[in-house]
């Protein structure tokens, strides 16, 4: 396939990516359409004899200790989680893509300065930098929140990135655009990144799946989205003290970060066979 | 005649062990003219492919074009050129096709895309306007119903094709010089003589001077109007294509043709060159060739000049001087 980008009936050769690719769907419609069907996930209708009711015809998913309706905050968790993550995931892959395809084509020291930073910024575990920023910047907006997410996830990609164009970069269609006046942006940009989108695509689904996890662990201890603003790891955190009286209210938001994240993951496998039929 | 391109003297050095460089391309100097096509022959490592990479300053690092060397495309001096200046001569006014039509396209793009690629990088020309032109030059080569091919993607086409394409890509900056680096090798035989003959009606029809770098004497036959063959980074014989054919003269040139002089054996009789062209750190002092030649002349330590054999007719062999 040469590092192409697949067909789509070939994507969902596999019935694990066809699960994968629907649930997924499922999901993103369950978020965006939860609005009109729901009830307003920050209502606190009846803070008194309304909290952590278990699931009824009423509240399918239970309502926890401020009466909230917990399948109306899964669904505006989900708004949140996803968002945070393809934002985040979109600035990973483009920073890594553009720092792989000029180390890979500008070799020499250009590579060696590049590669070298990237190593080190991957001894670094990234949890531990994030906390670290998340507790000196108490009130951290959301939108810096996915920027730190993006900015420390590039690094892997923009290895697989580079070893894509040191592949490429002697194939004779480079030097075939080389000869007819191509100049090294046009040759990079034109002619090699649409070469490592297929590798790209792959990485940028298991990275989604990552970031969900990565968002979720951090709200969970607290220091990712803040309250009010639901999110599945904040939800799980507010369930634990009543988990033993209304686990629902834990229970509920976990599901849907598994189920997200298995989807993700099934549909890159999908993505990754359609890429190389030969390990199919 | 009227001479489009001359290159003179050129050397390209790559660097050897311990500091010293070593020149694959050692002094070669052709002229192209236009409407002609000049062959270049000779065996893998002989230096032929670099040459045409030198034309274009796209030789690959390490290694480096040596000063002195000229390449002058009517008054524009080539190895002076860099950057922007540079780009507007690759593909606008010197073009090249390579070996291999199966890496040569870039297998995400579509034939369209990569035709009017080359079309928009050179011309101030519509979308529109360069999807005709595109179309056009799918015909001029040669492709029945170009309107449907342009869609499609090289994994799509056949070897042939694909040549084609490769070709109508070449042209699409209306170049004044081809070059054509092995573009038959990769093709079954019937394949290539159909490539081969668009070339031919492309250089009548566009006036182009065409450089057909192979390694295959016979496609050269009746196609190229001159030959130069080429040993160990230089020229050893050049000739009308006629004359080199009635007449191969150096002792390589009659190698390539199989039949050595002084050999016992049947007549008619192949005979190959013994042993492969040594890499360019491994060359002999003085003839070059002398260590594969059957011939040993006495004066073979010494470097020959490329030497008169006939009206034209080149060689670099002390032989021209007469027996020894």
């Amino acid at each position: 396939m040469n590092g192409a980008l697949p067909r789509a009936g070939s994507i969902l050769g596999t019935p694990s990516a066809r699960a994968g690719l629907l649930a997924i769907t499922a999901i993103l419609l369950f978020g965006a359409l939860a609005p009109l069907a729901l009830p307003d996930p920050a209502a606190q209708p009846d803070i008194v004899s309304g909290a952590l009711q278990p699931p009824s015809a009423a509240a399918p998913f239970g309502t926890d200790e401020l009466s909230r309706d917990v399948l109306a905050r899964v669904a505006a968790g989900a708004r949140v989680s996803l968002t945070v993550a393809a934002i985040a995931v979109a600035l990973a892959m483009t920073l890594g893509a553009l720092i792989g395809i000029v180390a890979g084509y500008a070799g020499g020291a250009v590579d060696a300065v590049l590669m070298r930073i990237v190593d080190g910024a991957l001894a670094v575990p990234r949890l531990f930098v994030l906390l670290l920023l998340l507790a000196a910047w108490e009130r951290m907006p959301l939108v810096a929140l996915i920027g730190l997410i993006g900015v420390t996830g590039w690094f892997g990609t923009s290895r697989l990135v580079r070893a894509e164009v040191l592949r490429l970069r002697e194939e004779g269609f480079v030097h075939a655009a080389r000869a007819l006046g191509a100049g090294p942006g046009r040759v990079m940009f034109r002619h090699l990144l649409p070469n490592t989108l297929g590798p790209l695509l792959v990485a940028a689904t298991l990275a989604v799946g990552d970031v969900i996890l990565l968002e979720a662990g951090l709200s969970f201890l607290g220091l990712g989205v803040r309250p009010p603003t639901p999110s599945w790891g904040g939800m799980i955190y507010d369930g634990r003290a009543v988990l033993t009286v209304a686990p629902w209210v834990s229970i509920f938001p976990g599901l849907a970060i598994i189920a997200t994240v298995l989807s993700v993951n099934l549909l890159a496998g999908g993505l990754k066979a359609a890429l190389s039929p030969r390990d199919a | 005649m009227t001479t489009l391109l001359e290159v003179k003297n050129l050397r390209i050095s790559f660097p050897g062990d311990a500091g010293t460089r070593v020149y694959p391309v050692d002094g070669v100097s052709f002229v192209l003219e236009r409407g002609r096509t000049l062959a270049l022959v000779g065996e893998s490592g002989s230096g032929k492919s670099l040459t045409a990479l030198g034309m274009l300053q796209l030789v690959p690092a390490p290694g480096r074009i040596e000063p002195g060397s000229v390449v002058r495309l009517g008054e524009t001096d080539i190895l002076a050129l860099k950057g922007e200046s540079l780009r507007r001569i690759r593909g606008r006014r010197i073009a090249m096709i390579f070996q291999d039509p199966m890496t040569s396209l870039n297998p995400v793009f579509t034939v369209e895309s990569q035709i009017t690629e080359v079309v928009h990088a050179h011309f101030d020309v519509s979308r529109g306007e360069a999807r005709d032109r595109a179309a056009a030059l799918l015909e001029e080569v040669g492709i029945p119903d170009p309107l449907a091919r342009l869609k499609a993607y090289p994994h799509q086409l056949s070897g042939g094709m694909r040549q084609r394409v490769m070709i109508a890509i070449a042209l699409a900056g209306q170049p004044e010089v081809l070059i054509a680096d092995e573009p038959t090798t990769a093709l079954d035989v019937t394949v290539q003589a159909q490539i081969l003959e668009v070339l031919d009606g492309l250089r009548e029809s566009h006036g182009m001077a065409v450089l057909l770098i192979t390694h295959d004497l016979g496609i050269v036959a009746g196609r190229a109007d001159r030959v130069a063959v080429m040993y160990a980074g230089q020229i050893v014989e050049s000739a009308p294509t006629a004359s080199l054919f009635a007449r191969p003269s150096h002792p390589y040139t009659q190698g390539l043709f199989g039949s050595v002089p002084r050999l016992t054996g049947a007549l008619g009789r192949l005979s190959p060159i013994p042993g492969n062209v040594p890499p360019p750190d491994a060359w002999p002092s003085g003839c070059r060739f002398r260590t594969r030649c059957p011939i040993v002349h006495p004066r073979s330590e010494q470097a020959p000049p490329l030497l008169p054999v006939g009206p034209d007719h080149l060689i670099r062999c002390w032989l021209a001087e007469g027996p020894e």
